[in-house]
Order: structure tokens, then C-alpha cells, then sequence
């Protein structure tokens, strides 16, 4: 079939930008982006194509008794309805880690909005009413919504005849995974203590609620194949999950990314992928499924919403003596990065502080809650929140400054972490609280004009509610460690093919990866390593597809580390070969091709004394250099499954904030006025990108601490707010200026000694937020997001 | 139905419209601009805002057959848009928005769309571009829509004014202060040009 339309076509940059590592270059994709030509996946449009559309469930745990399709199969434009059925072999289910999601429900249903029924149509509401046609008869099952309803003794298993591997070390079937991690004698720690503070904090489940919902086509192809357009954060990983479902080799599924509406971690999981390509082999059309607001609600996993029990101690100085901790993470239905983010949450519990003797566990659940997996921060987040309330609790308690306190216990270069692990890089907590502490505050009443009050600037905003009456100010600080790349021993790698060839006499460098461009901007700093490492100033980013190797995922803070890093050793070994064909061509012309360093420049061959030897031109004159090589960086090991112990982690990622909020302590309504960060990022390859990632991630942290949360029902496990006008996300009026200070400390291990940058900003900006909050109030503010009702003492019925 | 409308300058025809079809899915689905986003169908996101008479709007919340007669502007015709604006004297001459006659002569510009260097921008696009305000771009059509229209009634916008004026565009990747940037810039940019 012919391409559809919106297929994403190579972009070239150079003509007008033309910088390197180091310089604010703009995007490649900013013209296309601005002037709408930018096709997302949602735009791929192909001639003759069919709507699809999924049935979900309508409760959340429920035998399905019978599926009754005949009436929408009867209805005209209606191409296909498809269930459990109509699978085409042995392989049903998928997941990242365990293979646990059914692709179609299969006599019983585990959440709310699980996938039953596919349908293809003519017109999306063709396919909507046919897919309201099928009769489901479910009955229904209690629900396991939490710890006690999951091991209680007579508990349902939400999976029966689990074969696992964590099936085997968890201490009951309804636990996913989990991680004890023990390091020195907190016993012995605990009597040391002057002061011991003890917190329950409760984490609410929150979405990632990118812009771009859920979507793709799939095309099939004349050699029995597919051809999949697709928002996705791993190409790779995705194809590794949907051909087997399909019952095709993987070449037989080419996967191209289309353009990506943000991510955020809630595309690590499959969600149409499948469903699409079942359809599109079924009918042999072109099928598009485009999810819309209230179904991407129930289509992504979120994050774990999460309980966390602390113990610290402290000494009347001021050192914390140990800690004891157990996590509790809620992880829905189905696994999906559940032990991944066990892992996370326990190896990060203690955040970036000194504290050797621990007993720390995290558990992850099984339950009829939605699916819960990966969002920006992964398990560091839910951790960070209680770590740091800790820490203004020991402080309030010690009669210290909140932040002394926390420079006072600050890990340095060489701390090790629980896991016994050091840190071998440039680890400044103490610094950047230093740096955003000393950021000048914002001036008090900024409401006040010779106008009256604008109650732009006040809590409550255009809603009128105060000209500052009942307003008071507070301030808070957090501080938060992530680490960067995927953990505990994973094969970690991605790919990149790097061409060199003349172009209308000029040189140009072709970069084609598998990255997933979600907006974070991996296709700016492709181009500027190509430059800097090719001495080229066009250079023409390849869409990201299945034709070259895995990049990996976008995630976990790693893209320009590892795809950075596999763009600059593959560029460097395209210098080599370039630099062979040179020796070769002009060799015999200067000696200095023989003995001296040399480098490509601005367009040709210098000797690192500046001396030109040649043209790149001339010298890849009917030549051209390609090059598609793997890149690793230092392996980790796996946390031993009884203490904890072992070398985990790749790299991490240092962020602190400083809040500021007014709230009106009679209506509970809370500003946030300014929120400040200061933020280690090892080397800025893209300045203006580095911020747009530290905002950006700030807010999502601003988010979850004063709006949003996904509120299920706690009898039927049922999601009660799937839109945009019930769970809120912070406006441009909600969101305050946020001024960064980045520090670049480099990290010798990493490709420039650069370090993963974003998701540190979103551990941090939450409880410095929380903190502000109680610095205002008094309150102590145990959960967040933090409502209304809890500043008031209205407090409503739960949910 | 039948419906007949101007988008960005241009009149046009819908067929076989659907009576529960919305503008945006005509003007994405029917007309071939996919530059207005859907992102949440119900008026919460502004990803859909285009300028109905002027007005921006968010597309998704006007029945398409509500349309019959009147003039749309997209982000896919904001350039052209902001460019006739600019040499018809700007507002305070009152000769916003597209005449009919203007609108009659109207015609797409050929424009390398592969490498988007040297296309003809508004302002505020470029704006966006150099600030930064850019990156996963769901939200941008409608930002740039709602940012231009506001810009035209208020050149000289105010922090508060700016930010008031973009709170029905939801962005979930800047934090917004790219944003805010971008439209200083443009409003910059724009008196500078006067």
C-alpha cells in the first residue's frame, strides 16, 4: 500500500543553525511543530483506512460470563469485532518484565477499563456505537484495593498459578515483588539516638497525562506483514511484545515513530499497539485508533500511588543515626514496571544522605486498582515525599534550620548507598541546597497595585475569593536523588548509524537511531554531537524506526546519555574511517596525516595545532562512510534479593528546591508563588533544553502536590475523575516562575560528563512544595496531593 | 450535510458531514489540517483553539454545521494570517483579521516543509521556536492561536495579562516559563517592528 500520509519524512538542519555541543541550538522539528505540518500519530491519515475501537471494562473485577457481538458485527460500516477469541496463536498476554496482560480480557477481568472487544469501522462513531452494542455479562468479584485486602488470609489472587521469577521470594501471591534492603545494625543505630521521628505518608496515584492521547496505524502489508505508525518510548520493546501476539517474525512488524505528544513514562507499556495490528490483519485495512481523554485515562498505567512508613533517628548534633522504612506500592492489576520501581524506591528510600545503618523494604501489590507503572522519577518520587518530611520533622524537633539540617547529613562523593554502593561522581546535595536557598526571595504582597488587589496573583485568582485576607506566606526546601538508566544488572545499550557522505559539495552527516523523540528534545542533541564529532554543520536526523538496532527506552533520565553516547562512538568511529580515507587520498602530501592528532573541523581536516590538511569534501568525494555500532555504558549489577546489597545503579541525578507559597488559610486554597531549583546536570549539552526539562519536570511535582490525583472508589475499585475536568493539571496560571541555577560538575563516566537531568526536578519540587504549605499553616500534611478540605479541617469523606 | 466555510482565507466545502461532527474533526479528518490537536474533547486543553470570526474558540466544542458561512483561522494559515494583519497597518487601524476579498486571493505558499529553515513564520512562531517554548509541541497550535489573538488586542501584555489570557491551554511538558518567554518575546519583536 502507499504511505500514508503524515509519515515522517528525514529533517535537515544546518543551513541556519549550526552549533555544537555546548550552544542553545533550536530544534530540528521546531518549524514543522509551530506551523502545524508536525504529524503526530493521532494525524496519520490513509486513504481507505478503518476507525478502531475498544470495548473496556465497565467494572473493575469480574468473571466475564458471556460476550454477545452479534449485534455490532450486523451494523453497516462495521468491518470486524474481535475478542479473546480471535487471537491468532498461543501467545495472549504481554508486559515489560512479566507477561501478565491479556491483550483481550479472557473470562475474567482484573481493573476497571480493562480491553474486551476490538471493532473496526468506517467512522470513528460508527465504531464507538457498534463497540456499545456488545453484550458483556460480567459477575462480579470483591475488589482488592490495598495491603489488608491483598494478604488478608481469605484474599482473592489476582493472579492464580504464578510462574514468575519473583513469583518464588515474594511472601504472598498478591505481591509483586519485594526488596528488603539491610545494611549495618540498626539496633545498635537506634540507641545512639537523641531523637527518633516517626511518619505515615500516603502518595495519591498520579497520571502522566501527556497532551498527545494514545495512537497509531497500523498498514498492512502485501507480504503478510504490518507497517505500524506509533507513539511509543521504545520501539524495540514494543515490537519484542506485539509480533509474537500476531504470529509474525519481528521483520515482518516494521515499527516507524511517528510524532510523539509528550510520554512521560506513560508509554513504556503497550496500549493499542496490538489492538491496531489485530485489526488491520483482520480487514486488510489500514486501521487508526486514536484514543480520546476519558479512555487514555484507563489506556496508560500511572504512577504508584504509594504508603510509606518512616523511622529516623538523629543525635542531639544533628546526625541522623538510622533508618527504618517499608514502602508500600500499589501496582493495579497487572505488573507492568512494578519490580523495577520496588526496586527504585527501596535502593533510593534514604535520599541523598549519610545514613549506614538501615532496614528498609518495599513492596509492590497486586490489586484491582488500575495498572500502576512508570512516570518521571519512577519510585524515587513516592520516596522523596516522605524522605524529606522526615526531615523537617528531625529538624522542627532538633531546634535546627531545615536546611542545615539536611547539609549537615548531605552524601558526598564517595557516600555509599544503602546498597552498599558508592557514589563515584560528583554528588553536590549540600551545594545546591547552598545555591537555592540563597536565590533571592520573591517580594512579599505582590498583589497589591495602586489598582486594589489583582487577584491574579492571590490564591483563589480570578474566582475572587481574597484581596489577601487569611493569606500567609511559607517557604520550603527539598532535595532529591534519582538515578539514571535502567538499574540492577539490565543490558542497558543503544544503537546508533552515523553516514558521512557530499552532498552539492558539501559534507553532511546522516544520524539514524531508534530514540523515541517525546519532546525532550534527543534530536536537538543528536545533531549538535554529530557536529561537534564531524566537524559538519548539515546534518539530517533519520525518522526513528526498526531498521537500525534498539535504542532503548526514553526513560529513566538516559536518552542523551546512552543514545548520546552511542551517536558520539559511532560518529567517532566514522572519523576513523574518514580519517582513513584521507590518509590514503592525501597521505603522501603532508606528513602530518601520519603523525599528527587530527580532527574534523569546521568543514575539513586540522591537525590539533589548527594546521588544515584537506577538505572533507575532497576527501569523501565519491565516497561514503556509514557506521551503525551498540553502546553501553559500565554494567550494574542486580540488589541481592535478601539485603539489598549490590552496585545498582548507573548514574545519578541531583536536584533541590526552594517553595514559596501563599495560601488562604480560610478557603484552603493554596498559590504556589515561586518555586526555585538549583540543579547539577554534569555538562549542559543544550542549554535552553536543560531548563525547558528542569521547568518542566518542577511542575509535574507542583502538580501532584496541590491538584492532582486519580480518585478511585475504594469499595469498587472503579476510576471516578477520567478527564481533564476532574483531574487537574497545572494551568499556566497555577504554575509560578521558576528560576535554576545548574551547576556542571562533571561526571567522568559519562559521555561529556554529562548526567541524565529529567527527573530529578520532579522528586523535589513536591515536598518542597508540602513543606512550604506546613510552614504556612502549621499542619502537619501527611498525604499528598494535599486538598482544600485538609487545610480547613473540613475534611470530607474519603475519595 | 453539506457545509460551507473559510478557512484560513480560503472558502471551502464539507460533504457528507455528519450532524454530531465538531469542527475540529471536519477541519482534521474532512479538510486535511491536522494541525489543531485533539486532546481532550471537551474545552479543558485548548490544543483545538482556532479563531472563529476572530474569535478563538476551541474547536471541538463547536458543531461543525454551527460553522455555515463564517471564517476560520488554524495554525496551519496563522502566518499568512498575522502576515496580512501586519500589512493592513496592524489593529489599531481596525483592519484585523481576513477581508473577503483577501480571503478569495488566498493561496498556500510553497514552503520546504523538510526542513522547515527558511519558511516564513508569524512572530509568535518564530517566538516559540527561539525561547525554547517548543518540545513535545501537542500543545503549541493552540497556544500559538490563543497567544497570537491576544497579542492583537494587547500588544503590550503584562505577566498577569499573558498568563490570564493562556489559561485554557494546557502544556504538560515547559512548566510554561518557555511560554512566557515566547510571548514577551513576541511582544518585543512586535513593537520593535511598529
Amino acid at each position: 500500500m502507499a504511505s500514508p500520509s503524515g509519515t515522517p519524512t528525514k529533517i535537515t538542519q544546518g543551513s541556519q543553525t549550526k552549533g555544537g555541543i555546548g550552544e542553545s541550538t533550536l530544534r530540528p522539528d521546531g518549524t514543522l511543530k509551530v506551523t502545524g505540518e508536525f504529524a503526530y500519530s493521532s494525524d496519520m491519515w490513509h486513504e481507505d483506512m478503518l476507525w478502531g475501537q475498544i470495548l473496556r471494562s465497565t467494572v473493575a473485577h469480574a468473571e466475564i460470563v458471556s460476550i454477545d457481538t452479534g449485534e455490532a458485527l450486523a451494523m453497516p460500516g462495521v468491518y470486524a469485532v474481535l475478542t479473546y477469541d480471535d487471537l491468532p496463536t498461543d501467545v495472549k498476554n504481554y508486559g515489560l518484565e512479566i507477561q501478565d496482560t491479556p491483550v483481550l480480557a479472557h473470562g475474567k477481568v482484573r481493573h476497571h477499563g480493562e480491553p474486551v472487544a476490538l471493532v473496526a469501522a468506517d467512522h470513528p462513531e460508527t465504531a464507538r456505537r457498534a463497540a456499545a452494542k456488545i453484550k458483556v455479562d460480567y459477575r462480579e468479584l470483591p475488589v482488592i484495593t490495598d495491603e489488608a485486602s491483598a494478604t488478608a488470609p481469605d484474599a482473592l489472587l489476582v493472579h492464580e498459578n504464578r510462574d514468575d521469577h519473583h513469583a518464588g521470594h515474594v511472601p504472598h501471591p498478591n505481591i509483586v515483588h519485594r526488596q528488603p534492603i539491610v545494611r549495618g545494625d540498626v539496633t545498635a543505630a537506634r540507641e545512639r539516638a537523641d531523637v527518633i521521628v516517626e511518619g505515615e505518608y500516603t502518595f495519591g496515584m498520579q497520571d502522566q497525562a501527556f497532551l498527545g492521547p494514545e495512537s497509531g496505524l497500523a498498514v498492512p502489508e502485501e507480504d503478510g506483514g504490518v507497517h505500524l505508525y506509533i507513539a511509543t518510548q521504545w520501539l524495540h520493546s514494543d515490537l519484542r511484545q506485539i509480533a509474537p501476539v500476531l504470529g509474525l517474525p519481528e521483520d515482518k512488524v516494521r515499527m516507524t515513530l511517528s510524532g510523539v505528544g509528550g510520554a512521560f513514562g506513560g508509554r513504556e507499556d503497550l496500549s493499542m499497539q496490538i489492538h491496531a495490528c489485530l485489526l488491520a490483519l483482520r480487514t486488510g485495512k489500514p486501521v487508526k485508533i486514536v484514543y480520546n481523554r476519558f479512555e487514555s485515562f484507563f489506556g496508560h498505567v500511572h504512577r504508584h500511588p504509594a504508603k510509606l512508613y518512616y523511622e529516623h533517628g538523629a543525635t542531639k548534633d544533628g546526625k541522623l543515626t538510622h533508618l527504618k522504612a517499608r514502602i508500600v506500592l500499589d501496582g493495579g492489576a497487572y505488573a507492568s514496571a512494578s519490580p523495577a520501581v520496588v526496586g527504585n524506591a527501596s535502593s533510593l528510600s534514604v535520599g541523598p544522605y549519610v545514613v549506614e545503618d538501615v532496614d528498609i523494604e518495599a513492596i509492590a501489590l497486586y490489586t484491582n486498582n488500575p495498572p500502576c507503572g512508570a512516570m518521571r522519577g519512577f519510585g524515587a518520587v513516592q520516596a522523596c515525599f516522605a524522605y524529606e518530611a522526615q526531615m523537617d520533622k528531625l529538624a522542627v524537633k532538633l531546634g535546627m534550620d531545615p536546611v542545615e539540617f539536611r547539609r549537615l547529613n548531605a552524601m558526598e562523593q564517595g557516600t555509599l548507598l544503602p546498597t552498599g554502593q558508592p557514589v563515584d561522581s560528583p554528588a553536590p546535595v549540600a551545594e545546591l541546597l547552598r545555591r537555592v536557598k540563597a536565590m533571592p526571595m520573591p517580594p512579599e504582597r505582590q498583589w497589591e497595585s495602586s489598582e486594589g488587589a489583582d487577584v491574579r496573583q492571590l490564591p483563589g485568582g480570578l474566582s475572587n475569593t481574597t484581596h489577601g485576607e487569611g493569606v500567609v506566606r511559607g517557604v520550603g526546601y527539598a532535595v532529591g536523588i534519582k538515578n539514571v538508566g535502567f538499574s540492577e544488572g539490565f543490558d542497558d545499550y543503544s544503537t546508533a548509524k552515523v553516514r558521512m557522505e557530499v552532498l552539492n559539495g558539501e559534507p553532511v552527516a546522516t544520524v539514524h537511531t531508534a530514540m523515541a523523540e517525546v519532546g525532550q528534545g534527543g534530536v536537538t542533541v543528536h545533531a549538535q554531537i554529530a557536529r561537534t564529532e564531524l566537524g559538519v554543520t548539515q546534518v539530517t536526523i533519520h525518522p526513528a524506526d526498526t531498521q537500525v538496532g534498539s535504542a532503548g527506552s526514553t526513560s529513566a533520565s538516559r536518552q542523551t546519555y546512552v543514545t548520546g553516547g552511542a551517536v558520539k562512538n559511532s560518529c567517532e568511529l566514522v572519523r576513523e574511517k574518514v580519517l582513513e580515507i584521507g590518509r590514503r587520498k592525501f597521505g603522501s602530501y603532508h606528513p602530518a596525516w601520519a603523525t599528527a592528532e587530527l580532527l574534523l573541523e569546521g568543514g575539513k581536516v586540522v591537525t590539533d595545532g589548527g594546521e588544515v590538511l584537506s577538505d572533507l569534501a575532497d576527501v569523501l568525494e565519491g565516497e561514503a562512510v556509514e557506521v551503525e555500532a551498540e553502546w553501553r555504558h559500565r554494567p550494574t549489577e542486580p540488589f541481592d534479593l535478601r539485603t539489598g546489597q549490590g552496585n545498582g545503579h548507573v548514574q545519578y541525578s541531583f536536584a533541590a528546591h526552594r517553595a514559596v507559597v501563599e495560601v488562604d488559610t480560610e478557603l484552603g486554597l493554596v498559590k504556589v508563588i515561586e518555586l526555585a531549583c538549583a540543579q547539577d546536570v554534569g555538562k549542559a549539552l543544550n542549554p535552553l533544553s536543560v531548563l525547558g526539562q528542569i521547568q518542566g519536570g518542577t511542575t509535574q511535582g507542583l502538580g501532584v502536590a496541590v491538584m492532582e490525583e486519580i480518585v478511585v472508589d475504594p469499595k469498587t475499585a472503579k476510576v471516578k475523575n477520567p478527564s481533564f475536568t476532574d483531574y487537574l493539571i497545572p494551568t499556566i496560571l497555577d504554575t509560578p516562575t521558576i528560576p535554576v541555577d545548574v551547576l556542571e560538575l562533571a561526571d567522568e563516566h559519562a559521555p561529556y560528563g554529562l548526567r541524565g537531568i529529567g527527573e530529578a526536578p520532579t522528586l523535589s519540587s513536591t515536598p518542597a512544595v508540602l513543606a512550604a504549605i506546613r510552614n504556612a499553616t502549621g499542619l502537619e500534611l501527611n498525604r499528598t496531593p494535599v486538598r482544600p478540605e485538609h487545610l480547613t479541617g473540613t475534611q470530607l469523606s474519603e475519595g | 450535510m453539506r457545509v460551507n466555510f473559510t478557512v484560513n482565507g480560503r472558502p471551502q466545502e464539507a460533504d457528507d458531514v455528519w450532524e454530531g461532527e465538531s469542527l475540529l474533526y471536519v477541519l482534521r479528518e474532512r479538510m486535511g489540517l491536522p494541525g489543531s490537536k485533539n486532546a481532550c474533547e471537551q474545552g479543558e486543553c485548548g490544543s483545538c483553539t482556532v479563531r472563529l470570526d476572530g474569535v478563538p474558540v476551541c474547536s471541538c466544542l463547536v458543531a461543525a454545521g454551527q460553522v455555515e458561512g463564517r471564517e476560520v483561522v488554524t495554525v496551519e494559515g496563522l502566518a499568512d494570517f498575522a502576515k496580512q494583519r501586519a500589512e493592513g497597518g496592524g489593529c489599531a487601524s481596525g483592519a484585523c483579521g481576513t477581508t473577503l476579498q483577501n480571503a478569495q486571493q488566498w493561496e498556500a505558499k510553497g514552503t520546504d516543509s523538510h526542513t522547515g529553515e527558511g519558511t516564513e513564520l508569524s512572530t509568535i512562531q518564530q517566538a516559540f521556536i527561539d525561547a525554547g517554548a517548543v518540545q513535545c509541541g501537542f500543545c503549541t497550535p493552540g497556544l500559538l492561536v490563543a497567544a497570537d489573538e491576544m497579542l492583537e488586542r494587547n500588544p503590550t501584555p503584562s505577566d498577569a495579562d499573558i498568563r490570564e489570557a493562556l489559561s485554557g491551554n494546557l502544556c504538560r511538558c515547559t512548566g510554561y516559563e518557555k511560554i512566557m518567554d515566547a510571548v514577551r518575546l513576541a511582544a518585543a519583536r512586535q513593537s520593535e517592528a511598529v
